[in-house]
Protein backbone atom coordinates (compact mmCIF):
# COMPACT_ATOMS: atom_id res chain seq x y z
CA UNK A 1 0.00 0.00 0.00
CA UNK A 2 1.36 3.22 -0.89
CA UNK A 3 1.62 5.95 1.48
CA UNK A 4 2.10 9.94 0.95
CA UNK A 5 5.28 11.15 3.56
CA UNK A 6 4.82 15.22 4.13
CA UNK A 7 7.48 15.68 5.85
CA UNK A 8 7.71 17.88 9.19
CA UNK A 9 10.16 19.18 12.09
CA UNK A 10 7.91 17.18 14.60
CA UNK A 11 8.27 13.70 14.28
CA UNK A 12 7.06 13.01 17.85
CA UNK A 13 4.38 10.39 16.99
CA UNK A 14 4.18 8.37 14.03
CA UNK A 15 1.05 9.33 12.32
CA UNK A 16 -1.48 7.94 9.18
CA UNK A 17 -3.96 9.27 8.17
CA UNK A 18 -6.58 7.85 5.83
CA UNK A 19 -8.27 10.49 3.83
CA UNK A 20 -10.49 10.81 1.11
CA UNK A 21 -8.90 13.06 -1.73
CA UNK A 22 -12.28 14.70 -1.97
CA UNK A 23 -13.01 15.33 1.28
CA UNK A 24 -12.85 18.68 3.34
CA UNK A 25 -12.70 17.59 6.42
CA UNK A 26 -9.58 15.61 5.33
CA UNK A 27 -7.77 18.59 3.69
CA UNK A 28 -8.68 20.03 6.73
CA UNK A 29 -6.82 17.71 9.32
CA UNK A 30 -3.77 17.48 6.92
CA UNK A 31 -3.76 21.23 6.58
CA UNK A 32 -3.51 21.08 10.34
CA UNK A 33 -0.71 18.86 10.85
CA UNK A 34 0.92 20.81 7.97
CA UNK A 35 0.58 24.35 9.89
CA UNK A 36 1.93 22.69 13.08
CA UNK A 37 5.46 21.43 11.37
CA UNK A 38 4.04 17.63 12.48
CA UNK A 39 5.16 14.99 9.89
CA UNK A 40 2.57 12.10 8.56
CA UNK A 41 2.05 9.95 5.91
CA UNK A 42 -1.04 9.62 4.44
CA UNK A 43 -3.59 7.46 1.92
CA UNK A 44 -6.56 8.82 -0.06
CA UNK A 45 -8.51 5.62 0.24
CA UNK A 46 -11.03 6.46 -2.92
CA UNK A 47 -7.64 6.62 -5.32
CA UNK A 48 -6.56 2.87 -3.91
CA UNK A 49 -7.52 -0.24 -5.38
CA UNK A 50 -9.86 -2.58 -4.70
CA UNK A 51 -7.39 -4.87 -2.25
CA UNK A 52 -5.66 -1.93 -0.56
CA UNK A 53 -9.22 -0.44 -0.12
CA UNK A 54 -10.43 -4.57 1.78
CA UNK A 55 -6.76 -3.90 3.57
CA UNK A 56 -8.16 -0.50 4.73
CA UNK A 57 -11.35 -1.45 5.64
CA UNK A 58 -10.16 -4.56 7.86
CA UNK A 59 -7.71 -2.39 9.35
CA UNK A 60 -10.20 0.44 10.77
CA UNK A 61 -12.27 -2.14 12.07
CA UNK A 62 -10.46 -4.62 13.48
CA UNK A 63 -9.38 -1.12 15.76
CA UNK A 64 -12.58 -0.79 16.49
CA UNK A 65 -12.77 2.19 13.98
CA UNK A 66 -16.37 3.51 12.12
CA UNK A 67 -15.58 3.91 8.59
CA UNK A 68 -15.46 8.00 8.48
CA UNK A 69 -12.84 10.13 7.32
CA UNK A 70 -10.64 11.11 8.06
CA UNK A 71 -9.46 8.40 10.34
CA UNK A 72 -6.05 8.55 11.96
CA UNK A 73 -4.04 6.37 13.58
CA UNK A 74 -1.19 8.06 15.94
CA UNK A 75 1.66 5.21 16.85
CA UNK A 76 -0.01 2.32 15.89
CA UNK A 77 -2.45 2.46 18.85
CA UNK A 78 -4.67 5.51 19.32
CA UNK A 79 -7.44 5.76 16.30
CA UNK A 80 -9.03 8.73 16.06
CA UNK A 81 -12.03 9.23 13.59
CA UNK A 82 -12.93 12.65 11.61
CA UNK A 83 -10.12 14.79 13.79
CA UNK A 84 -11.63 16.79 15.77
CA UNK A 85 -8.91 19.71 16.51
CA UNK A 86 -8.82 19.61 20.30
CA UNK A 87 -8.54 16.14 20.61
CA UNK A 88 -5.98 16.31 17.41
CA UNK A 89 -3.82 18.39 19.90
CA UNK A 90 -4.31 16.46 22.96
CA UNK A 91 -3.34 13.77 20.94
CA UNK A 92 -0.39 15.27 19.90
CA UNK A 93 0.39 17.08 22.65
CA UNK A 94 0.68 20.12 21.13
CA UNK B 1 -20.66 17.93 -17.71
CA UNK B 2 -21.70 20.54 -14.71
CA UNK B 3 -19.29 23.38 -14.45
CA UNK B 4 -18.16 23.84 -10.97
CA UNK B 5 -19.90 27.48 -11.22
CA UNK B 6 -23.09 25.22 -11.48
CA UNK B 7 -22.07 22.72 -9.08
CA UNK B 8 -22.14 25.81 -6.47
CA UNK B 9 -25.26 27.10 -8.35
CA UNK B 10 -27.08 24.46 -7.53
CA UNK B 11 -26.66 23.77 -4.00
CA UNK B 12 -27.28 26.89 -3.48
CA UNK B 13 -30.71 27.07 -5.18
CA UNK B 14 -31.41 23.45 -3.52
CA UNK B 15 -30.40 25.03 0.19
CA UNK B 16 -32.88 28.36 -0.37
CA UNK B 17 -35.52 25.54 -1.56
CA UNK B 18 -35.51 23.85 1.80
CA UNK B 19 -34.65 26.97 4.19
CA UNK B 20 -30.73 25.49 4.43
CA UNK B 21 -27.58 27.42 4.11
CA UNK B 22 -24.31 26.82 2.12
CA UNK B 23 -21.44 26.68 4.98
CA UNK B 24 -19.85 30.31 5.42
CA UNK B 25 -16.52 28.98 5.62
CA UNK B 26 -15.66 29.79 2.06
CA UNK B 27 -12.09 27.20 1.88
CA UNK B 28 -14.53 24.79 3.07
CA UNK B 29 -17.15 25.67 0.38
CA UNK B 30 -14.75 25.34 -2.40
CA UNK B 31 -13.31 21.90 -1.25
CA UNK B 32 -16.43 20.62 -1.27
CA UNK B 33 -18.04 21.88 -4.38
CA UNK B 34 -14.58 20.76 -5.87
CA UNK B 35 -15.34 17.10 -4.30
CA UNK B 36 -18.69 17.03 -5.88
CA UNK B 37 -17.09 17.93 -9.17
CA UNK B 38 -15.00 15.40 -9.24
CA UNK B 39 -17.34 12.71 -8.12
CA UNK B 40 -19.39 13.62 -11.24
CA UNK B 41 -16.19 13.55 -13.41
CA UNK B 42 -15.49 9.46 -11.73
CA UNK B 43 -18.75 8.07 -11.41
CA UNK B 44 -21.14 10.64 -13.08
CA UNK B 45 -23.25 11.57 -10.29
CA UNK B 46 -22.01 14.03 -7.48
CA UNK B 47 -21.73 11.65 -4.43
CA UNK B 48 -20.94 12.97 -0.80
CA UNK B 49 -17.13 14.04 -1.27
CA UNK B 50 -16.96 12.82 2.57
CA UNK B 51 -17.86 9.60 2.25
CA UNK B 52 -16.42 6.75 -0.05
CA UNK B 53 -18.30 5.76 -3.26
CA UNK B 54 -18.65 2.53 -4.58
CA UNK B 55 -18.72 4.14 -8.41
CA UNK B 56 -21.98 2.03 -8.84
CA UNK B 57 -25.36 3.99 -9.09
CA UNK B 58 -27.36 2.13 -7.32
CA UNK B 59 -25.51 1.78 -4.40
CA UNK B 60 -24.33 5.28 -3.91
CA UNK B 61 -27.99 6.66 -4.22
CA UNK B 62 -28.29 7.70 -0.62
CA UNK B 63 -25.19 9.51 -0.76
CA UNK B 64 -25.72 11.15 -4.03
CA UNK B 65 -25.69 15.13 -2.89
CA UNK B 66 -28.02 16.29 -1.55
CA UNK B 67 -27.67 12.64 0.44
CA UNK B 68 -30.63 10.85 2.31
CA UNK B 69 -29.32 11.99 5.73
CA UNK B 70 -28.93 15.29 5.25
CA UNK B 71 -32.00 16.47 6.57
CA UNK B 72 -32.34 14.49 9.22
CA UNK B 73 -28.37 15.58 10.24
CA UNK B 74 -29.23 19.13 9.91
CA UNK B 75 -32.62 18.95 12.11
CA UNK B 76 -30.21 17.26 14.49
CA UNK B 77 -26.82 17.96 14.17
CA UNK B 78 -27.64 21.84 12.48
CA UNK B 79 -25.34 20.25 9.59
CA UNK B 80 -25.19 17.68 7.13
CA UNK B 81 -22.19 14.97 7.30
CA UNK B 82 -19.82 17.00 5.18
CA UNK B 83 -21.02 20.49 6.34
CA UNK B 84 -22.20 21.95 2.87
CA UNK B 85 -25.46 22.20 4.25
CA UNK B 86 -26.47 24.33 7.18
CA UNK B 87 -28.46 26.05 9.33
CA UNK B 88 -28.87 29.76 10.01
CA UNK B 89 -26.69 29.84 13.29
CA UNK B 90 -24.36 28.00 11.83
CA UNK B 91 -23.96 29.88 8.43
CA UNK B 92 -23.51 32.88 10.71
CA UNK B 93 -20.73 31.56 13.01
CA UNK B 94 -22.98 31.36 16.02
CA UNK B 95 -22.55 27.92 15.81
CA UNK B 96 -19.03 26.54 15.24
CA UNK B 97 -19.03 23.52 12.67
CA UNK B 98 -17.46 20.28 13.46
CA UNK B 99 -17.63 16.24 12.44
CA UNK B 100 -20.77 14.84 13.24
CA UNK B 101 -21.32 11.00 13.85
CA UNK B 102 -21.92 8.90 10.33
CA UNK B 103 -25.74 8.16 10.07
CA UNK B 104 -25.10 6.11 7.21
CA UNK B 105 -25.75 2.47 7.90
CA UNK B 106 -21.97 0.36 8.20
CA UNK B 107 -23.39 -2.28 6.05
CA UNK B 108 -24.40 0.36 3.39
CA UNK B 109 -20.64 2.06 3.46
CA UNK B 110 -19.13 -1.65 3.63
CA UNK B 111 -20.22 -1.99 0.43
CA UNK B 112 -17.71 0.52 -1.30
CA UNK B 113 -14.82 -1.63 0.05
CA UNK B 114 -15.97 -4.76 -1.71
CA UNK B 115 -16.87 -3.74 -5.06
CA UNK B 116 -14.34 -2.70 -7.61
CA UNK B 117 -15.54 1.31 -9.15
CA UNK B 118 -13.76 0.45 -11.93
CA UNK B 119 -16.30 -1.17 -14.95
CA UNK B 120 -16.29 -5.30 -13.83
CA UNK B 121 -14.22 -6.96 -16.99
CA UNK B 122 -13.43 -10.12 -15.70
CA UNK B 123 -14.79 -12.86 -12.91
CA UNK B 124 -12.87 -11.78 -10.46
CA UNK B 125 -15.48 -10.33 -7.94
CA UNK B 126 -17.34 -13.17 -6.15
CA UNK B 127 -20.77 -13.44 -7.90
CA UNK B 128 -22.39 -13.23 -4.11
CA UNK B 129 -21.13 -9.89 -3.81
CA UNK B 130 -21.81 -8.24 -7.46
CA UNK B 131 -23.72 -5.68 -7.65
CA UNK B 132 -26.57 -7.27 -10.46
CA UNK B 133 -27.11 -9.94 -7.83
CA UNK B 134 -27.75 -7.06 -5.16
CA UNK B 135 -29.78 -4.83 -7.59
CA UNK B 136 -31.68 -8.52 -8.01
CA UNK B 137 -32.60 -9.22 -5.12
CA UNK B 138 -32.82 -5.51 -3.06
CA UNK B 139 -34.41 -2.89 -5.25
CA UNK B 140 -37.84 -2.14 -4.31
CA UNK B 141 -40.67 0.50 -5.49
CA UNK B 142 -41.94 2.81 -2.50
CA UNK B 143 -44.35 4.60 -2.33
CA UNK B 144 -44.98 8.35 -0.47
CA UNK B 145 -48.60 7.75 0.98
CA UNK B 146 -48.92 11.26 1.57
CA UNK B 147 -48.18 12.69 -1.66
CA UNK B 148 -48.10 9.44 -4.22
CA UNK B 149 -44.29 9.77 -5.37
CA UNK B 150 -42.51 6.78 -6.50
CA UNK B 151 -38.95 6.04 -6.05
CA UNK B 152 -37.17 2.47 -7.53
CA UNK B 153 -34.43 1.92 -5.16
CA UNK B 154 -33.34 -0.30 -1.65
CA UNK B 155 -34.64 1.53 0.80
CA UNK B 156 -37.22 4.31 0.97
CA UNK B 157 -35.55 7.71 1.87
CA UNK B 158 -35.66 9.38 4.96
CA UNK B 159 -37.64 12.21 3.74
CA UNK B 160 -40.28 12.12 0.51
CA UNK B 161 -38.33 14.89 -2.02
CA UNK B 162 -41.61 16.17 -3.29
CA UNK B 163 -43.52 16.60 0.24
CA UNK B 164 -41.30 16.37 3.02
CA UNK B 165 -42.85 13.29 4.63
CA UNK B 166 -40.83 11.17 6.90
CA UNK B 167 -39.83 7.88 5.96
CA UNK B 168 -42.37 6.07 7.52
CA UNK B 169 -45.12 7.59 5.27
CA UNK B 170 -43.40 5.33 2.62
CA UNK B 171 -44.30 1.52 1.77
CA UNK B 172 -43.53 -0.92 -0.25
CA UNK B 173 -45.52 -1.16 -3.57
CA UNK B 174 -46.14 -4.31 -4.72
CA UNK B 175 -47.24 -4.60 -8.68
CA UNK B 176 -49.59 -7.45 -9.67
CA UNK B 177 -50.65 -8.04 -12.83
CA UNK B 178 -53.51 -10.39 -13.61
CA UNK B 179 -53.80 -11.73 -17.25
CA UNK B 180 -57.55 -12.70 -18.21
Amino acid sequence: MQTVKVPGRNKKHKILVYALSTCGWCKRAKQFLKDNKIEYEYIDVDLCNLDDKQKIFKEIQSRGGILAYPTLIIDNKTLLTGAPQDKLKEALEI
Amino acid sequence: MTSIENVKKNAEMDAKTHGYFLTSDQTLLKELVNGLKKNEERYGYQSCPCRLASGKLELDRDIICPCDYRDPDVEEYGQCYCALYVTKDLHEGKTVIQPIPERRPTEKQARAYTISSEPSTSSTTDKKESPEKIFQTKMKLWYCKQCGYICYREDPPYTCPICKAKKEMFTELKITTIFH
